[in-house]
Parts: structure tokens; C-alpha cells; sequence
């Protein structure tokens, strides 16, 4: 993973409420046994007609959207299916961070593992990103600010260890893998309730 | 010491360790795979030359992409083809057990773990599968997780998790006839909505939820996620350990005597509190259907489909008004006589023997409509060789119905089991999102009964005029 650094970005809006890992990347895609090339199969039936051609009035095929590294997108973002394909999806097309009031669990845990930051904001923030999606933005994650045109810079939440790891570019499993011992010592302290092997 | 939930007593029987600075490492004492959500994870652990920890805590199945056609046939997609093998041969060289494509105890994840007493109360249990959520039904803390944590589980055993909150629902009274279970969750859902549970996991109790079967609560807990929780759980009680005993992997002699005696302090403490609480009354549950494209969009069976015009919050009317859109179903009617193109029994939220079962009960001596396409999936292999020898699979053929072999099928629409643009399905699985169950599909999620009604009719159908 790499570092995470400050950087800025117009706005992709994309005004619905509860959009579901199937639409991010439809379930027919996950027949794959690799993370990349996933990209172009983001939003997948919004985007591309019958016939696999790009629907003219979907946002993400019009030119002026195009490049944009930050999905505004309407309340509880990412819910449904666990796949970690969705934010593979997003991140390879381009997104480094999604804006909404609120995001699925799973949803949010999968896009900090893989350098996607889902940036939580109170409704009037949303409501003025959405009046006016040509702003630029700057996403700190140091400072945990988004900063928009207007001057108004807002707090975002994020937990500090998921904020080391991207802040560092690395992932959670070193870390556990370092404790080894403790996990060694809790083995040994209790009794096991199956073995799958037996 | 503080009175606990049963949410707050599993955990913190499963903390191995708590550092300043990161989330708890939880211990998992089930690890379930598949073969969508784990190839990735597999592959981490070779580039970091890992291994799997521990194999004799983890289990795989072939579920999601595999066909429901006879099974001498071969697997005609060669994408899905070469996932089911390149994930057999993962489980190989890593040493976990599998019911692979051509197991006779082959089915969906949800459903061999409890069948082959995987699942038992206290666990906790992960799966690359947001409806782990299922196994809470036996008092198991159980969530699902993504392709990195599959990977994090594999080479630790552990998970790193923040500490959820708890809500408590609460069903007390009796259910009406021809609402059960699927009615009772959707109705919840309805109510909470599909991100009500968001940072929170579900306990269910109450006397209504006491009166369920096990198949019956899994139904409940299954469809947690839906709400937005990531889990839901119900206290074990003899009911549950009645349907565990005896099972492939469930403890045996002293062990067995030994796990009841730890399974019986589970249960919520007297005077436990919850950062929050809903309470429901059974009896006024009507059967649901869902009219729109997520499971929180359901209505009592004879209710109108909302309007979006009623709606004030902006990007909600939006939402709603692109629901019906997709749909195509007029605002402020109710679904009552709509047509329906296909009918779906099965996944992990009803293709259990009890769900084949109540929908045979309605199929038998009757047919279905004509025009009407209905496929019937088993769970898992053991479910179709039951429900075969008690002459289930007759009385769906019978019917005119098709009996296939066990998988996921068109709940996910993965393995060539799919609606056509434009079809309408009334569906026991759980999920109704656009395209769930084919591009352009449109699906209407219902109870077993409720769909069976449907495959009789042809239209969406309140089952209580056929009970009658």
C-alpha cells in the first residue's frame, strides 16, 4: 500500500441514499481470483448499456467528471455484500476517498485496508459539498480535515490505528502478526470447541 | 460483577489482547471460506510465505459460483470453473477441510456449518460473507468480513475489531397464521431501516422469538446485515442444543456435558442494559414483501406501495422515486396481483428442510401457473437427500416446479441461475438490490409460503387466501 498523502480534488455527486457493494461491482464479477482489472467494472449497469457502451448521462462517463479523485455520494454508502471488490473497484478507478453522512460497517472497514478513506460528514456539510460538486476540496488525513472552497475546514472521525496504517502504508496483518505470543497464550488457555481436521 | 449481554459476554471471552493505540484482537474459533472471497487471501499468504494457523478451526465449502444443474455436469463457465478448482486446491495445499463441487455434504456456507455442527453457541465465527450473521442464531458472535481480514484470519486466527453496540429487539406474542420467521425479519428491517443497526449488533429475544425453531432463528438472524448490523444473536436455549447434539462436530461425552455447562452462562444477564431497544408485537405482524431495491423497502402484503410525494427529505424521495423507476411499479397501490415472471426457494436465508417443508405443504396437489418459472434449491446436498427422502423433491416436481442441487444460485445470480431484464421474482432469499438476481431483474423478497403462493398464482399473492 502507499503512504497516503494530502492531496486535492473536485467532486463527483452522486445524490442517492444505501448504495450496495452490488451496484458498486456487480456480483458477476467476483468470479475473479485477482484483485485488479476492476476498475472499468465499477458501477457496471449504471454505466454501460446493453450492449456495453457508455451511458451518455451517467456521471462518471461525462468528460468533465472525468479524473476526480473524490465520490460524494448519499447516506449509508457500501452497505450489503462484503466484498472487498468495491473498494478495489473504486481505488483503481481512480477515487482515493468517498464523502457521505454515513457508511456501512463492513463497507468502511474494507476501504481502510486498501487506501480508500470514507470521510464521514454532518448533513449541512453534505448538503453544501452537494450545492457545489466543481469546488475544490483538500483532504488532510494528518490533521483529519477536509477543507472545502469556502475556507470551512471540517473534522472528520477515524479511528488512529486504521489512520497509522494508511498514514504509513502498511498494512493491519504485520501488526498481528506480531502478536503472536499473546495468541499463542490464549490457545493454551482454553478449550477448543471443534476440530475441523479431526 | 456488571450484569452483561450475551453480545458483551462473547466478546469478552474472546479478547486475547487490548494495546493502547489499536482495536481488540478477538480470538476466532470458526473460520469459514469460499471460494469468491478467499482466492486473494490465499494468495497473500504465499507472497508472505504464511501459512494457515490453524486449519482445524476453519472449514471451506463451494457455494457461490457453482451450478445447480446435475452434477454430472461440468461446470460450462470456465471463469467460475477455474475458481471452484483453484479453491479446492487451496484448501489442499493449506490443509483445510472442504466439501468441494463434488461432495455429497456440499451446500451453502450458512447452511453445512450448523448441519455439521460447526456452529455452536459462544463461538465466534467469520466467513468473506456479510450473512455469517446466520450463526448468531445459536448464541455465536458471528460477522462477516472482508477478502484482508480472510487473509488476517487465515494467518492469526484474529481478527482486529472495535467493540459494537448492542440493540436489543424484542418480539413478545404470538405470531398470526401464515406470518412466520422471513415476516418477522423483513418487518424489522421495515422498521429499523437498512442501515438502523449500523455499528450495532442485534439481540433478539422476546417470547415470540423463544417460540422459533432453530431454522426459524437463523432465518432472523441471517437477514441482520440487511438492517445494517453486522450481527445478530439469539441466547442458546434447549432448542438449540437439542439441534446440536449428536451432530458431525459437536462435542460428545464429557466434552458435550462440558460445553452445556459453559453454554448455559450465556444468556443475557438479569438487569443488562443496551445502548438501544425495540419492542415488537408479534401479532401485529402481517406476511411482508418488499416492493423495492433494498430489503428496508417492505410492506405488510396488502399494504400500498409508498409514495414518494409523501416523502420530505430530498435525496429519501430521490431514492424512493429511483426504486420505483427501476421496478416499474406505480407509488400508492398495493403489489396484490402484480405479476411474476419467477419464483426462487432457497439461500442461506430459506432453503433449509423446514422452509422446503412449508413450501411443499402449499405445492402439494396443486400446480403451478403457467408461465411461471420456479426453481427450488436446497441449501446443501444433506438438505436435498432429506427433503428427497420424505418426498419433497416429488411433490415440487409434481407441481411443475424444478428441483436442482444446492448452492447460492439466484440469490447472487453468480452461477448462470438468473432472472431476465425486466422479470419480476418473488424470492425467499435475501436480497432485492437492482440486479441482485440477473441485470434488470426485479425482485420482490417474501417468506417461503409467500412465494410458494406466488408460483401457484402468478401474481404476488397474500398465501392467507390459500390456507384457508
Amino acid at each position: 500500500m502507499n503512504k497516503f498523502t494530502p492531496f486535492e480534488s473536485q467532486l463527483v455527486p452522486f445524490p442517492v441514499d444505501n448504495i450496495d457493494t452490488d451496484q458498486i461491482i456487480p456480483a458477476r464479477f467476483l468470479k475473479t481470483t485477482s484483485k485488479i482489472g476492476l476498475g472499468d467494472q465499477l458501477f457496471c449497469d449504471w454505466r454501460y448499456d446493453a450492449e456495453g457502451k457508455p451511458k451518455p448521462d451517467f456521471i462518471l462517463n461525462q468528460p468533465q467528471y472525468r479524473g476526480r479523485a473524490i465520490l460524494l455520494a448519499g447516506d449509508n454508502f457500501g452497505c450489503g455484500s462484503s466484498r472487498e471488490h468495491a473498494p478495489w473497484a473504486l481505488t483503481q478507478y481512480g477515487f482515493r476517498a468517498v464523502i457521505s453522512t454515513s457508511f456501512a460497517d463492513i463497507f468502511k472497514g474494507n476501504s481502510l485496508k486498501n487506501s480508500l478513506l470514507p470521510i464521514v460528514v454532518p448533513n449541512d456539510v453534505h448538503a453544501e459539498l452537494f450545492a457545489d460538486p466543481e469546488q475544490l476540496v483538500k483532504v488532510d488525513l494528518a490533521s483529519q480535515t477536509l477543507t472545502l472552497a469556502s475556507g470551512r475546514a471540517v473534522e472528520f472521525p477515524i479511528d488512529g490505528f486504521s489512520k497509522h496504517c494508511m498514514m504509513e502504508g502498511i498494512d493491519e496483518l504485520g501488526y498481528i502478526l506480531q502478536q503472536a505470543p499473546a495468541i499463542a497464550a490464549f490457545e493454551s488457555s482454553r478449550v477448543g470447541s471443534i476440530r475441523t481436521t479431526a | 460483577m456488571q450484569p452483561r449481554t450475551i453480545i458483551e459476554k462473547v466478546w469478552d471471552n474472546h479478547i486475547v489482547a487490548e494495546n493502547p493505540g489499536a482495536p481488540a484482537l478477538v480470538y476466532v474459533d470458526l473460520h469459514l471460506v469460499h471460494e469468491v472471497t478467499s482466492p486473494q487471501a490465499f494468495d497473500g499468504l504465499r507472497e508472505r510465505g504464511l501459512k494457515v494457523r490453524r486449519p482445524d478451526l476453519t472449514f471451506g465449502t463451494t457455494d457461490h459460483s457453482t451450478p445447480t444443474t446435475p452434477r454430472s455436469l461440468p461446470i460450462l463457465d470456465k471463469v467460475a470453473a477455474a475458481q471452484v478448482e483453484k479453491f479446492e486446491a487451496n484448501c489442499r495445499e493449506f490443509g483445510i477441510p472442504c466439501f468441494g463441487f463434488h461432495s455429497d455434504k456440499q451446500g451453502i456456507v450458512h447452511v453445512i456449518g450448523p448441519e455439521q455442527g460447526l456452529t455452536q453457541p459462544g463461538m465466534t465465527v467469520v466467513c468473506g460473507d456479510s450473512h455469517t450473521a446466520t450463526h448468531g442464531a445459536f448464541g455465536a458472535l458471528a460477522f462477516g468480513i472482508g477478502t484482508s481480514q480472510v487473509e488476517h484470519v487465515l494467518a492469526t486466527q484474529c481478527l482486529l475489531q472495535n467493540r459494537s453496540k448492542t440493540f436489543q429487539i424484542k418480539v413478545d406474542g404470538y405470531l398470526k397464521p401464515g406470518v412466520g420467521a422471513k415476516d418477522m425479519i423483513l418487518a424489522i428491517i421495515a422498521r429499523i431501516g437498512i442501515g438502523g443497526g449500523t455499528a450495532h449488533v442485534i439481540e433478539y429475544c422476546g417470547s415470540a422469538i423463544r417460540a422459533l425453531s432453530i431454522e426459524e432463528r437463523m432465518t432472523v438472524c441471517n437477514m441482520s446485515i440487511e438492517g445494517g448490523a453486522r450481527a445478530g444473536m439469539i441466547a442458546p436455549d434447549d432448542i438449540t442444543y437439542q439441534y446440536v447434539y449428536g451432530r458431525p462436530f459437536a462435542p460428545k461425552g464429557a466434552e458435550w456435558e462440558a460445553a452445556l455447562a459453559r453454554w448455559r452462562q450465556l444468556p443475557t444477564d438479569d438487569g443488562a442494559s443496551y445502548d438501544k431497544s425495540l419492542a415488537i408485537d408479534a401479532a401485529s405482524l402481517e406476511p411482508m414483501i418488499t416492493f423495492g431495491t433494498n430489503p428496508g423497502m417492505g410492506i405488510p402484503i396488502t399494504s400500498a406501495v409508498p409514495d414518494p410525494a409523501s416523502v420530505s427529505d430530498p435525496l429519501e424521495r430521490e431514492s424512493l422515486a429511483k426504486a420505483l423507476r427501476y421496478m416499474d411499479l406505480p407509488a400508492g397501490k398495493p403489489l396484490l396481483g402484480h405479476p411474476v415472471n419467477v419464483v426462487f426457494i432457497g439461500s442461506c436465508t430459506n432453503s433449509r428442510i423446514s422452509d422446503l417443508r412449508t413450501a411443499a405443504s402449499l405445492f402439494k396437489g396443486r400446480k403451478v401457473h403457467p408461465g411461471v418459472r420456479v426453481m427450488v434449491v436446497p441449501g446443501s446436498q444433506q438438505v436435498r437427500k432429506q427433503a428427497q427422502e420424505e418426498g419433497l423433491d416429488k411433490i415440487f416436481q409434481a407441481a411443475g416446479a424444478d428441483w436442482r442441487e444446492a448452492g447460492c444460485s439466484m440469490c447472487i445470480a453468480m452461477n448462470g441461475d438468473q432472472l431476465a431484464p425486466g422479470e419480476y421474482s418473488v424470492s425467499t432469499s435475501n436480497r432485492n438490490f437492482e440486479g441482485r438476481q440477473g441485470k434488470g431483474g426485479r425482485t420482490f423478497l417474501a417468506s417461503p409460503l409467500t412465494a410458494a403462493a406466488a408460483a401457484l398464482t402468478g401474481k404476488v399473492t397474500d398465501v392467507r387466501t390459500l390456507l384457508q
